[in-house]
């Protein structure tokens, strides 16, 4: 159980900018304590160099008043303009609708229009699916309620249309589910018809929502409930009542619309446009999928910029969440002498309540502090945002080598979805997950925790503190939004342990930089890999469309592999030719999570373009031989391929050996499946540390490993890894071009 | 399907020494199967400390599930490797493995 837990309104900000905080005491206390503290080192290990911080005098440490904050998870659109719904003159909803967790045994809300003033039981109507998956329809009058369905599940992942109506001469209340593509043995409608023993009444200021409804009686907050998992096409709700047996599509009927809205339109907003006329504008909440295919998707066009008329579904989910929503407790006015880094406000309750919140600190605009910028792989912690991916996969064990470990922050998110999900997960309806969220606690992209992602790059900045290297700290957020200015006055910039995840701005921002004659050092693997998407209209969130490439956790559905956020193909920078290989000399190729092993000087080490590299190492030396994963090179691998890009002046330096079984071909390496796919048999599955140098003086340095930070601290920092590093920066930093 | 022989105490002597790196084919092959079992009763560790102790639980029927604990506490993860090992080799032999 974590007792406290908080986050910030943004990952990063500037001297002057101001940073707000968000806590919630879990655990029930009633205060806690904050302190800002400036990270020099995260890994708390029995053979780590510990957990280093520098105290922070500021305004805002001391104590606070705490409570728990609510959460109200699940996407849903919710209406802003009060409907009037005359039940005395009858009423018809319908939409279409693909299920794709029918049997979650819980009601799901398709289309609601209810009395939220009223507590208690329900006033007003709702079209979903009742308990049992099937097609539904609840009416009530706020006293009682009645639930009336079709008695046949939904066929899950298959398109049906759903209506109701309701005449209130006889009091009679119809709902059909009619399938849009018949299976054998379905009828071509299901109904259920029952004359209501109570009177509903009008409403004059009713809510509208579509794939949830709301909890009424709540007038300091929202909380959403009853929510749809799967896709929702072409909701309307008209005046009168109408045969809902002679409803052809949702968006027509003979009769007055009272709201219509078309998914179709404005793919990337945030708000919904009403159709009707009648200004029933809808904001969507909490991020569901948009660009899905619809019911008359026909495999015409897998990119929904051509044909969006083929795209009017939205995928909600019930674990989808954009913003927590909290109350901020304080905020922070960064001074504006705060020296750039990473920095973290330690939040503590008095019964053991820890948590760690960390966030990155540029130097002013326009300024650059130091020589060398460490880039923090911000959207790669988004990425992996709260995973729960190891242990919802059961194949998981095997690909890792190890037993599954679950520690309290693991314990902790798998009690509590309601802090969403990663882009590593599955929903809970199984479709892959697309977005994430900095508007949460993020628990694991904290010190303390395993050596990965940001834990794992405080290694460098530790490493960096040892030798007495002055840094800035840059971010892939601030990449993204300024460019190349961000990074062009640096002499060198270092990419950290994992840099997985990146947009178009950013790529563009470091081809720009390399053509000028930036210099780079990659110290991770797996970098470079995948392209996500942002949008304005979300700004804390990054998207992720994955396809039919890559080592991933699972795979969209076809014709749903472009960023609803830009229009931009999804899935690997390589597929797009823009391989990591033709930036970085190396490219991903294995992975294993068992253990790490090391290095062996090549040929190419001996080429007098890399004697400044292997100052002070024997040639017969293993290189990393040693660390915290007691190898530097482990985890996931780069390697250098010429054909993906590596350039053909690249010195391969060294390559990694000794790996286990466990560690296998990436599939975007095989065209078929072949024996001989593990590091044992296969001489592809290695890392290898590259060196090349660019036009304009630059030149770039990578060691294709996420394990290689993992050794710089060994011995004192004295060993080879370490020196190894420090050879290539010194050199780096010298402003005389590589020639 | 590949089927464990339950003569190959040599295999679990291997796992037993090394648990975690290269292992031999034939041990491979074994560690393939145990460690693909089904989602429901994978074996997983839990840890509520920083650094251990680990105790041993089963996975529910689906991920929302609650786990089961075993009963079993390890202070380190080869203590935990071997004793999983021990177990799934006695569910998928149908003999318990006579080393400890």
């Amino acid at each position: 159980m974590l007792k406290i837990v908080g986050y910030t309104d943004r990952p990063s900000a500037r001297p002057g900018e101001q940073l707000d905080f968000k806590v919630s005491c879990e655990g029930g206390a009633n205060s806690f304590d904050s302190r800002i503290v400036r990270l020099i080192c995260g890994d708390d290990g029995p053979i780590s160099p510990g957990y280093k911080v520098v105290p922070v005098e500021a305004k805002v440490n001391g104590s606070y008043p705490g409570r728990q904050q609510k959460i109200d998870v699940g996407s849903y659109l919710l209406t802003q303009q009060p409907v009037t719904l005359h039940a005395s003159a009858g009423f018809t909803l319908a939409a279409i609708v693909q299920g794709h967790w029918v049997d979650k045994e819980a009601p799901q809300v398709v289309l609601a229009c209810h009395d939220l003033g009223h507590v208690g039981s329900v006033r007003g109507v709702a079209l979903g699916l009742d308990r049992s998956g099937a097609g539904a329809v609840t009416v009530g009058d706020g006293r009682g309620q009645i639930t009336l369905g079709t008695g046949r599940p939904l066929l899950p992942k298959h398109w049906y249309l759903l209506a109701a109506s309701y005449d209130a001469n006889d009091r009679r209340l119809t709902v059909i589910q009619r399938p849009l593509d018949r299976q054998f043995g379905e009828p071509e409608i299901s109904e259920g018809s029952a004359v209501i023993p109570f009177n509903l009444p009008d409403m004059t200021a009713a809510t509208l929502t579509i794939g949830a409804s709301l909890l009424p009686g709540l007038s300091d907050r929202r909380q959403s409930q009853h929510h749809f998992d799967g896709k929702i096409e072409a909701p309307a709700i008209y005046a009168g009542y109408l045969d809902p047996t002679k409803i052809n599509h949702p968006s027509w009927a003979p009769i007055p619309c009272i709201a219509r809205w078309d998914f179709s339109r404005d793919i990337a907003a945030k708000i919904v446009k009403d159709q009707s006329g009648n200004g029933h504008d809808g904001e969507l909440i909490n991020l569901p999928n948009r660009a899905v295919t619809g019911a008359n998707w026909h495999s015409e066009t897998t990119n929904w910029r051509e044909r969006p008329d083929l795209y009017g579904a939205i995928h909600f989910h019930s674990d989808d969440l954009y913003d927590m929503g909290w109350a901020t407790d304080f905020t922070w006015e960064l001074p504006n002498d705060l020296a750039s880094g990473i920095y973290a406000c330690e939040l503590t309750t008095k019964d053991g309540g820890e948590d760690i919140l960390p966030f990155f600190v540029l130097p002013p605009k326009g300024k650059v502090t130091a020589s060398v910028a460490f880039l923090a792989s911000t959207y790669t912690y988004l990425a992996y945002a709260n995973s729960h991916h190891g242990y919802e996969d059961a194949l998981s064990e095997v690909c890792y080598g190890a037993l599954l470990e679950l520690g309290p922050t693991e314990q902790f998110l798998k009690d509590r979805r309601d802090f969403g999900v990663s882009l590593y997960d599955r929903h809970r309806d199984g479709s892959g997950s697309c977005y994430s969220s900095w508007l949460r606690p993020i628990l694991n992209t904290r010190p303390k925790r395993t050596i990965w992602n940001f834990n794992a790059d405080l290694h460098i900045t530790d490493w960096l503190q040892a030798i007495g290297q002055p840094y800035d700290i840059i971010t892939d957020d601030r990449i993204h939004a300024e460019g190349v200015e961000l990074l062009q006055n640096y002499r060198c910039v270092i990419a950290g342990t994992h840099p997985e995840y990146h947009s178009t701005a950013m790529l563009d921002a470091f081809e720009r930089y390399q053509k000028d004659g930036g210099r780079l050092i990659y110290l991770g693997g797996n970098g470079f890999y995948w392209r996500i998407a942002t949008n304005p209209a979300w700004p804390a969130a990054i998207e992720l469309r994955r396809g039919e490439a890559g080592t991933r956790c699972y795979e969209l559905p076809p014709g749903e592999r472009y960023h609803a956020f830009t229009g931009e193909f999804g899935g690997l920078w390589r597929s797009q030719g823009r391989a990591p290989q033709k930036m970085l000399g190396v490219g991903f190729v294995t992975e294993g999570f068992d253990a790490s092993s090391y290095y062996l000087r090549l040929a190419d080490s001996f080429d007098p373009r890399a004697a400044f590299i292997f100052d002070g190492i024997g040639p017969d030396d293993r290189i990393g031989d040693f660390g915290i994963l007691g190898g530097a090179a482990g985890l996931e691998l780069d390697a250098s391929d010429p054909e993906l890009g590596t350039p053909a002046h690249a010195l391969i330096l060294a390559s990694s050996v000794e790996h286990s079984n466990v560690f296998l071909l990436t599939p975007e390496e095989m065209l078929a499946g072949f024996p001989g796919l593990d590091a044992i048999e296969n001489a592809k599955c290695r890392a290898e540390l590259v060196f090349f140098e660019t036009p304009s003086g630059g030149a770039v340095f990578s060691t294709g490993s996420i394990g290689w930070a993992s050794s710089l601290s060994h011995n004192g920092y004295d060993n080879n890894v370490s020196r190894l590093t420090l050879n290539v920066l010194r050199r780096f930093l010298d402003p005389e071009p590589f020639a | 399907m590949f089927e464990i022989d339950s003569s190959r105490l040599d295999l679990a002597q291997e796992f037993k020494r090394k648990p975690f790196g290269r292992h031999s084919a034939d041990l491979q092959r074994i560690l393939n199967r145990m460690r693909s079992e089904p989602f429901e009763g994978h074996y997983v560790l839990l840890r509520d400390g920083r650094f251990g102790p680990w105790k041993l639980a089963q996975l529910g029927r689906r991920p929302q599930d609650p786990m089961t604990l075993t009963g079993h506490i390890f202070d380190d993860r080869h203590q935990a490797e071997w004793a999983v090992f021990k177990l799934r080799w006695q569910r998928l032999t149908g003999q318990e493995l006579p080393l400890d």
